[in-house]
């Protein structure tokens, strides 16, 4: 069961970026990444300053560097499908190494790579020192409307309750004798997905009872006190700013 | 004269299809007693359950806590002096931490002073320490006594329990049956599990087929060797109802 699982996405701190009030760090993150996605992608110089600049806070945030990079592979499909671009490109091309690639599409590669990353990491920076009910509550406070609010709760919470579901699912599947092979295992597949469906819909039903048991009438309540003075605002929007400036610089340049 | 805490006179209740669910279910529940209630698979127990905080309902009867009739208006005070706990914890626990599972509840009724209803309420099953931690990190038996203090800090008159002991290693249901002991709330307590009605009710009811078919002592109840071969209803192994709470 999940009884000794660690929480994958936080990691426990207690530094200045841990401090920090759940939306302001989330305002910080979506300034910052508008400020990376509008840098041409040409000034190079600029990508380096803003990898400066999320390394630094990296180093405050006191996160485990192998933490981060695992938690980097998350862009890895997004990366692979970056590197096909120079291959497929169209002309001028350059031979480098014995081959032919697209100069165009070694630009798209580098722009898609280049802000991908920076914006991972900028993410994993604030998922990693904000537990996830603060989250919840940030994207509440900044108006994101509260039926999707509590949309993401649920998923959260229950994201290991359907994983358990369906690991008991293929463990009951593999106990009589089912040998997945490549095309033969989607019939059964398709079936132990509807089933794990219609599990989680009657699972839905009863935890709407279970709410109105406890005098739910459409709104969840306010709990997480978590209050943002000027000073975090500063702390926190120094970074994001100081990147629209350096992207300011870039596209007049 | 004293209205009893829980009074159902006729309560019936058909799925759409015809099947009768409840077919006239007719049940008193005097303030501060501990009823069992008992019988097979498919009686009608959680049912009868969803009735009483009017999830389900609309079947005909009448419903009453402390003289109080269950409808439209009365609904959301009931909701909070009857406090359901349901059997699988997964389906109580929906959110991202235990004090905010807890504080759920209180919240929505508007009880005063939210955080002390919490702390008492996880003091009282034993989990105070957990308040911060997520409710899939804790153990079976963790969650079914947080998922009793969700319900406790609503300060409910009466507290009604689905199967609590299922699913409990032995020890886990020992302690969850201390805490109920030290409660004294009216209590309703559906279960199959025949030691642990007899441990903690005085009065035990049967209900099969949709239909209340007996009521006494506990002890008496599972002494009965009819009472107990018509509702398929058995004693473990090596087990003798020889002491009797009442």
């Amino acid at each position: 069961m999940s009884g000794s699982h660690v929480h994958a996405l936080t990691v426990h701190g207690h530094s200045p970026l841990h401090r920090l009030p759940a939306r302001v760090k989330l305002v910080a993150l979506g300034l910052f990444v508008v400020a990376v996605v509008a840098t041409p992608r040409h000034q190079l110089w600029a990508f380096a300053v803003y990898a400066l600049l999320v390394t630094m806070v990296l180093v405050v945030a006191e996160l485990p560097a192998k933490f981060v990079l695992k938690r980097m592979g998350l862009e890895v499909p997004f990366v692979a499908f970056a590197l096909f671009l120079p291959f497929v490109g169209g002309a001028p091309r350059i031979t480098a190494w014995g081959l032919m690639l697209s100069i165009e599409g070694i630009w798209a590669a580098w722009n898609i790579i280049a802000k991908a990353t920076l914006g991972t990491a900028a993410s994993i920076v604030v998922i990693a020192t904000t537990e996830t009910p603060h989250i919840l509550r940030g994207l509440g406070q900044l108006r994101l409307p509260p039926t999707m609010v509590a949309v993401a709760g649920f998923m959260v919470r229950y994201l290991e309750v359907v994983g358990d579901e369906v690991r008991r699912m293929r463990i009951a599947m593999a106990a009589r004798g089912y040998q997945p092979t490549w095309l033969g295992q989607a019939k059964a597949l398709a079936v132990a997905g509807g089933a794990l469906f219609i599990r989680s819909y009657e699972r839905g039903e009863r935890v709407h009872q279970a709410m109105l048991a406890r005098g739910f009438t459409g709104a969840m309540p306010d709990l997480i006190d978590d209050h943002a003075d000027r000073s975090d605002w500063a702390v926190a929007l120094s970074v994001p700013l100081s990147a629209w400036l350096v992207a300011a610089l870039a596209v007049a340049a | 004269m004293t209205q009893p805490a829980l009074e159902l006179e006729s309560v019936t209740f058909s799925y759409p299809d015809g099947t009768a669910v409840l077919d006239g279910i007719d049940l008193r529940v005097e303030h501060g007693e501990r009823v069992a209630l008992l019988g097979p698979n498919g009686a009608g127990k959680t049912t009868l359950l969803l009735h009483l905080i009017g999830i389900l309902g609309g079947g005909g009867g009448s419903i009453r806590v402390a003289g109080e009739k269950l409808d439209e208006s009365s609904l959301h005070g009931i909701r909070r002096r009857v406090g359901l706990v349901f059997q699988d914890p997964d389906d109580q626990l929906f959110m991202s931490t235990v004090y905010e599972d807890v504080a759920f509840g209180p919240t929505n009724f508007g009880v005063e002073d939210v955080e002390s209803a919490v702390f008492d309420a996880l003091t009282a099953v034993g989990m105070r320490d957990a308040a911060d931690r997520a409710p899939h990190h804790l153990s079976g038996g963790e969650r079914r006594r947080v998922a009793l203090a969700t319900v406790l800090a609503c300060r409910p008159d009466i507290l009604v329990l689905d199967e609590p002991s299922s699913n409990l290693d032995p020890a886990g249901r020992r302690e969850l049956a201390e805490v109920l002991d030290s409660l004294d709330t009216t209590l309703l307590l559906v279960t199959h599990d025949l030691p642990y009605a007899l441990q903690l009710c005085e009065r035990a009811v049967v209900m099969n087929k949709g239909r209340i078919v007996a009521s006494g002592p506990t002890g008496q109840i599972l002494g009965d060797p009819i009472v107990m071969a018509e509702n398929r209803l058995e004693l473990p192994y090596g087990f003798t109802p020889g002491t009797s709470r009442s």
